[in-house]
């Protein structure tokens, strides 16, 4: 618990909630009859509405991308490495506008919602939605703030992919999109390490088809080895050899020893996974993954990445991470290879670092700097 | 007389596409945006050219030459740029190629090794030439393909590569008429504009 907030943080936040009362149709065709999104903001609108940026959350990110709710929080947002005072994404020029997707599980009517016209939770029946219904919801949401325009839509991982589908869905409406360790769409072993998870959760006992909450039981083992597994994928070999190597949290090697080893390893995940199954719902699991499996950008455009983007009229920036075997800095290069190829406005940089796909939160040095000059472009261009 | 970017700038059309292969810090692009409104990108590695070009609101793309240009399409650019880089660069012959492959024309300059104070250099010394203009030891330097106007020239024969323009600068950047005379004697800088 941090006594007092550092300087360079965004303080205590507090989560607003919007509600939607106009059914919103979603790609799948079935609609939601009203929705609410939960959502929080950093930083002061200017008076012309041009410093706002819009960040988008990951598999399983949330509205809250930086500070603390309480002076008791042990941990601030899961992006207080580059939102705040003086970082790149600096609250002192840019209004920051963080929501939670629908679908989710941390406040935005999702799948542990009351369905409006059974009265009963949806649980599995919440209807499976795509990135381009999550970006026709922030846009809702850009209305209610009165913001025409965003400086810039920002996202790492799934939230890259939703700023690439602002840029085709609302080209008009962002001068900048920000993509980082993202990708055009998965690999092949990407859906598949999105399969294994999705089976641990669904082959857990108390999964019950996913009415888990009207049973009153909880998946909490099959969420928590999802987890292990996704979280694996997110490091590197050289990251997980540096911070734990063949450390032994318990036991010995030594002959006459009974004790049971333990590897520190072992035990992080499977704490990882233990607190991800206290806070995640297992519904909102699986539909964040098949969101992501079946994203494509240019599916809708003959499978033509360069078509796609011809459609686009904002700036990109495109940054990946050397480690990132599970948005290998290939997958950036599809990206900017096509944007090229469609003679958009795009910069690219790839981030020599040991963190693997997790390197997108944290505080490499190189990365912020980076990320910061081009921030300070959006800012010069909307001035 | 002129400088070294004014020859490129002149060859360079209005409105074009340019891509300038280990673009630095940009600044050449810049220039070019505002002077002839082009579509610019630059190729860099360089990780403080790399900020200092995104400051400098120039699309630069982190790509390494010598790890190939397989995804620029053909004939995709009206002029590729490659200033200064050809002695850095593992596979110069290949880079040129794909230079002609991706662009309509190239641009290219280097340093000319055959040049008189470098010849007296290593003739008096008998050492590889340090100087002002390349400061390096020759264990550190990262230009590992140095030559001259008349291997550049003999390059292009054999590749049968089309010399459309040429200009030389001497040490202040200018072209003075030794130069022109006696390019591989007095010029420090090449510059030749070439297509297929």
């Amino acid at each position: 618990m941090p006594q007092q907030l550092p300087n360079d943080s965004v303080g205590l936040v507090q989560p607003a909630t919007q509600h939607f009362a106009e059914p919103m149709t979603l790609v799948c065709g079935r609609t939601l009859p009203e929705y609410d999104l939960i959502y929080e903001t950093y930083g002061q609108l200017n008076a012309t509405k041009s410093n706002a940026v819009l960040i988008c959350h990951a598999l399983s990110g949330n509205h809250h991308a930086a500070g603390y709710h309480s002076r008791e929080d042990r941990k601030p947002g899961w992006w207080e490495s580059c939102i705040g005072p003086g970082k790149p994404i600096d609250t002192n020029d840019f209004f920051v506008v963080s929501s939670n997707n629908i679908g989710g599980c941390g406040g935005s009517t999702g799948p542990r919602s009351i369905n409006p016209e059974t009265h009963k939770i949806y649980g599995p029946d919440f209807p499976p939605v795509r990135a381009r219904d999550w970006v026709n919801c922030q846009a809702r949401l850009a209305d209610v703030l009165g913001i025409d325009q965003w400086a810039a839509v920002i996202g790492g991982s799934l939230g890259g992919m939703q700023a690439l589908r602002w840029a085709l869905e609302y080209p008009q409406r962002l001068r900048h999109a920000v993509v980082i360790a993202s990708a055009l769409k998965l690999t092949a072993q990407n859906i598949a390490f999105n399969e294994t998870a999705c089976q641990a959760i669904v082959s857990d006992a108390e999964f019950r088809e996913g009415h888990y909450l009207e049973h009153d039981t909880n998946p909490k083992k099959g969420l928590a080895i999802a987890r292990m597994i996704g979280h694996i994928t997110y490091l590197s070999d050289a990251a997980m050899g540096k911070k734990f190597g063949r450390d032994l949290r318990s036991g010995s090697f030594a002959a006459g020893n009974d004790k049971a080893i333990e590897f520190q390893v072992q035990s992080y995940l499977r704490y990882q996974g233990d607190v991800f199954s206290n806070n995640f719902d297992a519904n909102t699991y699986l539909l964040m993954a098949r969101a992501l499996d079946y994203f494509d950008l240019a599916r809708k455009y003959d499978d033509d990445p360069v078509r796609a983007f011809s459609h686009a009229l904002c700036d990109f920036m495109i940054i990946s991470f050397t480690s990132d075997w599970r948005f290998a800095p290939e997958r950036s290069r599809e990206i900017y290879s096509a944007l090229i190829g469609a003679q958009k406005a795009v910069s690219y940089t790839e981030i020599i670092a040991n963190e693997g796909h997790d390197g997108f939160l944290l505080p490499i040095a190189r990365y912020l700097e980076v990320f910061a000059a081009y921030m300070q472009r959006v800012k010069r261009s909307v001035a | 007389m002129s400088t070294a970017a004014d020859i490129i700038e002149r060859w360079i059309k209005p409105n074009a596409r340019v891509l300038d292969l280990g673009c630095g810090d940009g600044s050449l692009l810049r220039s070019l945006m505002e002077t002839k409104n082009v579509n610019g990108y630059g190729l860099e590695i360089n990780y403080a050219n790399i900020t200092r070009a995104i400051a400098n609101g120039v699309n630069v793309i982190e790509q390494n030459i010598d790890q190939g240009l397989s995804n620029f399409a053909d004939t995709s650019f009206d002029t590729v740029i490659m200033s200064q880089t050809l002695q850095a660069i593992h596979y110069p012959h290949v880079a040129l190629e794909e230079v002609l492959r991706i662009g309509n024309e190239g641009v290219i300059t280097f340093p000319n090794f055959a040049h008189w104070r470098c010849r007296y250099y290593l003739g008096t010394r008998g050492k590889m030439p340090v100087s002002k203009f390349m400061p390096y030891s020759w264990y550190d330097t990262p230009n590992i393909h140095f030559c001259t106007v008349r291997d550049f020239e003999a390059l292009c024969a054999e590749k049968s590569i089309r010399i459309l323009d040429r200009a030389f600068v001497n040490m202040k950047n200018r072209t003075p008429w030794q130069a022109k005379l006696r390019p591989n004697l007095f010029a420090v800088n090449a510059i030749y504009r070439i297509s297929q």
